[in-house]
């Protein structure tokens, strides 16, 4: 398999298999680091999560909306260190409105179905970031870069 | 499961505990045969030794840096030197070397004593590796007992081990090594006996020679070798070696490693009697039966009394070290002796180098111009089939030499136990090297271009013809000498038309301040040298010397022999250049021979396409090897062919598949270097210490996965290569 198929891939497995990542965020007071369960699109183009609307993330967001996610598969083992794999999403975040809101929010249920109340109430938002690139750790140091093409980009 | 229990008082022999080797002397002592006093050392040892000292994780790590099937075999011996390394230098569970101290020192008191791995692995596998795992013969004494004991440890993760950890399924979570220690029994005759056959099985075999086994195991002697009819237990056929004139003796139990001459009546009678061989026949037969399968033995002759030392199920050989297309057998026939090392020291200093120098001579006198087409195709057939003669010598010959450095790297090792793998290359490095004779004749032609704007300024308008006299004389000397470096052969010339190498490595050479030359430490090394010759463990002063000396012979001629086989492919190139010309002037006869040796065309493959748009996924960062420790940044010049060096400008980073001593004239100019190829001792590796550049080798597709132009920074110290921008005050901090 050709190098970039590779690295998509493990992107795509980690984005599959994980339910929770860690989201940072920038705020005036600094950096901000929350625990959030996420979805991704098909694609991986894009990553949703459900915050009430009061929580600190959500105000950084608002004031600064360029975020990074982590997500990675450590078991908490010394061994993670060669067999772990952590993904970073960079991109821009913003909470979905309609149309969309519906259609995301089912796909964004269907990996957390335990989630609905917490994703139907109104004191919670949507939001979708919107990855402009994936970085790539394995084997404690092997780092790679995956570049979004948005311009190809016809999911939502 | 405790940590150390007599072979006698074990409750069971359960290979999980005592491994194989173990448990099949247990065995033997439950059919009441005569054994070694042994001490088994169990797996719970190992396992709270890695656990106490962290291994488990380090070896993990170490084996995990790279896929492992991406690891070539010097990576992976690197790998298991490291490896052995730290089961040397890691601190042992006090409990634990007390308790050993006091049963080493019970059991066996000062005698001579020998330490044998025994590796469940070995035993479940269902065949049988030879040479995978290490034993110690002739320690005597609590340290030194214990040194090997961590030795046999660490042979778990032995090169040969990792190369077959399919087959052993060595796990570094589950796996485990038990080892035995054993008094040495002093027979005065030994050898191995095989109940069956193993493509005869109507027949067994026993090989004996006088003294001690470890020769006779090691192929360090020939035996005598008895033919057994398997039904009537008599002997049919008896051959004698062509001499028996050395052995391990028992009288002399101070080194492992020392044959002596065999006493002249000895040589004259075989080692075994009739007698002797009946009772040995007819205690393996016995064996055989109640094992339910043939055996193979190893045996010996104390007092006229039988001892066996160890047994094992005849197996299969390892399914793939049969020699066929599995090239695993070849790495581990790479590694020699010292003996061996030194005979093959002469043979190629006295008769394969002179013999190549004479061959590139004799070509390089005849003009290619000076035949007629019939001459020139039947001279560029022989040059061709001298050319492939000396590439064969090349593998070999020179590259089993390689493993001179191996050798001494390990024993260095072993007595110094320095916290840098690699602290012994002080001791190789600095060596007259042909590439840096070259380099520094290089050097002075770009002293003369230093002071002298005139001569940059005709060098660089191009054309010799501009040139005064003098330094033009130099210059074409240069290239008579080493060629104009258009080729990835030393010597050879015109191999790009038109090319500007030479002009353009010099004009960047010039622009450096002078002396930039591979520095000289000799104080240091003089003192590393007397520290490890008073440490050294091998049986005389003598061998140490000779070691030490065969290993910089090897470290030279890693870098020499490419520069020497380089010399005869220069004429090839010639006669093929020749022939080129002639063919396109319409030599049918010429252009045959050509395509025939597959001489056609120039060997090198055409660069990549510098209009390829960018990737989507992209390499932040890489890992490989540390190979040469510093920090570097700076763009990459990447090396797909050789062509692609002319244009090397001061401050970048050399990205190739493997740094050969033809490209290394550039090193001058470079602040680093990235190499495909892994490994510590390879070029790329010897000639950055050289140099003192940093240097990160065995990273894949290295060459594919990095542009020439872009920003790199190579860290040697961790083995990583970062690409794209970094903190460029990060390289200044350390």
């Amino acid at each position: 398999m050709p190098q970039e198929e590779t690295t998509r891939q493990a992107v795509l497995d980690l984005l599959r298999h994980q339910q929770l990542g860690v989201l940072s965020t920038v705020g005036e007071k600094g950096p901000y680091a929350s625990l959030v369960a996420f979805a991704a699109s098909g694609d991986g183009h894009h990553l949703y999560f459900v915050t009430p609307r009061t929580t600190r993330k959500f105000a950084n967001i608002t004031a600064n909306a360029a975020v990074a996610l982590l997500i990675n598969n450590s078991i908490n083992d010394p061994e993670d260190f060669h067999q772990a794999a952590a993904v970073t999403a960079v991109g821009i975040a913003e909470a979905v409105s309609p149309p969309e809101l519906d259609h995301v929010r089912g796909q964004y249920l269907a990996r957390h179905p335990y989630l609905e109340d917490f994703a139907h109430s109104p004191s919670c938002v949507l939001v979708d970031i919107r990855v402009d690139r994936y970085i790539l750790v394995e084997r404690f140091q092997n780092v790679s870069e995956y570049r979004i093409a948005h311009d190809l980009d016809h999911s939502a | 499961m405790t940590w150390i229990t007599a072979l006698e008082h074990l409750p069971a022999g359960r290979p999980e505990e005592i491994g194989g080797k173990g448990a099949a002397l247990f065995r033997l002592r439950t059919h009441r045969l005569r054994v070694p006093t042994t001490l088994c050392i169990t797996t719970r040892a190992y396992r709270d030794f890695i656990e106490h000292a962290g291994l488990r994780e380090k070896i993990h790590l170490e084996l995990h840096r790279k896929v492992f099937t991406q690891m070539r075999w010097e990576e992976v011996w690197d790998a298991s030197q490291r490896i052995r390394l730290m089961f040397l230098r890691s601190p042992m569970p006090p409990a634990l070397e007390r308790e050993l101290a006091a049963a080493v020192a019970v059991t066996f008191g000062d005698a001579p004593v020998a330490v044998r791995s025994s590796a469940p692995e070995e035993d479940r596998s269902g065949h049988s590796f030879a040479g995978l795992h290490s034993s110690y013969t002739h320690l005597r004494g609590v340290a030194p007992v214990i040194q090997h004991l961590r030795m046999v440890w660490a042979s778990l993760w032995s090169d040969a081990a990792l190369l077959y950890r399919q087959e052993l399924g060595l796990d570094t979570a589950t796996s485990a090594m038990a080892v035995l220690v054993q008094s040495l029994v002093a027979g005065e005759a030994s050898g191995i006996l095989f109940t069956q056959d193993p493509t005869r099985p109507q027949q067994g075999i026993v090989e004996a020679v006088h003294g001690l086994n470890p020769p006779l195991v090691d192929g360090k002697i020939s035996p005598d070798r008895w033919i057994i009819d398997a039904r009537s237990g008599t002997p049919i056929d008896h051959t004698a070696p062509e001499t028996r004139d050395r052995w391990q003796s028992p009288r002399d139990l101070t080194a492992a490693d020392a044959l002596t001459p065999l006493p002249p009546k000895l040589q004259k009678q075989p080692p075994l009697n009739e007698s002797q061989l009946a009772t040995l026949w007819e205690t393996g037969r016995t064996l055989a039966e109640r094992e339910g399968t043939p055996q193979d033995i190893e045996w010996t002759f104390c007092n006229d009394r039988l001892v066996l030392l160890q047994a094992r199920p005849i197996t299969a050989a390892a399914p793939s070290a049969n020699g066929d297309s599995d090239p695993r057998a070849w790495y581990l026939s790479l590694h020699r002796s010292l003996e061996n090392l030194l005979t093959l020291r002469q043979h190629i200093e006295t008769d394969l180098i002179p013999g190549m120098q004479a061959a590139a001579q004799e070509m390089a006198a005849m003009d290619p111009k000076g035949f007629d087409d019939t001459a020139l195709a039947a001279e560029i057939r022989r040059r061709w089939e001298i050319n492939q003669r000396w590439a064969k010598v090349y593998w070999d010959d020179f590259i089993p030499f390689a493993h001179g450095m191996r050798l001494f790297g390990q024993i260095y090792n072993e007595v110094m136990q320095p916290e840098d793998p690699y602290a012994f290359m002080t001791l190789l490095k600095n060596q007259d090297l042909l590439s840096l004779q070259r380099n520094r004749a290089l050097a002075r032609l770009a002293d003369g271009l230093r002071d002298h704007p005139e001569r940059r300024e005709a060098l660089a308008a191009g054309g010799r013809a501009a040139l005064d006299g003098p330094f033009r004389r130099s210059l074409e000397a240069f290239i008579r000498t080493y060629g104009d470096l258009s080729c990835t052969v030393t010597g050879a010339v015109d191999c790009i038309p038109d090319d500007a190498t030479l002009p353009n490595l010099l004009l960047e050479m010039a622009k450096l301040p002078k002396e930039n030359s591979p520095s000289q430490k000799e104080g240091a090394t003089a003192e590393l040298e007397s520290e490890f010759f008073q440490a050294c463990p091998l049986a005389s002063a003598e061998d140490c010397r000779a070691l030490l000396s065969v290993a910089r012979a090897s470290y030279r001629l890693r870098d020499d022999d490419n520069i020497i086989l380089g010399a005869i492919e220069a004429q090839l190139i010639a006669a093929a250049q020749e022939g080129r010309r002639r063919a396109a002037a319409g030599s049918e006869e010429v252009a045959e021979t050509l395509t025939e040796l597959g001489l056609e065309r120039d060997r090198e493959t055409p660069s990549r396409s510098a209009t390829t748009p960018p990737p989507l996924v992209v390499d932040r960062q890489i890992t490989g090897q540390p190979a040469g420790p510093g920090l570097a940044r700076g763009r990459a010049r990447v090396i797909q062919r050789h062509a692609d060096i002319a244009n090397f400008k001061k401050g970048e980073i050399i990205v190739c598949d493997g740094v050969d001593p033809n490209m290394t004239f550039v090193m001058p100019l470079a602040a680093g270097i990235v190499e495909r190829r892994g490994g510590m001792l390879i070029h790329g590796a010897i000639i950055a210490r050289e140099y003192g550049l940093p240097c990160v080798t065995g990273v894949v597709a290295a060459t594919d996965r990095i542009r020439t132009g872009q920003q790199i920074t190579v860290d040697g110290y961790l083995g990583i290569v970062t690409l794209g921008e970094t903190d460029p005050a990060a390289t200044q901090r350390m």
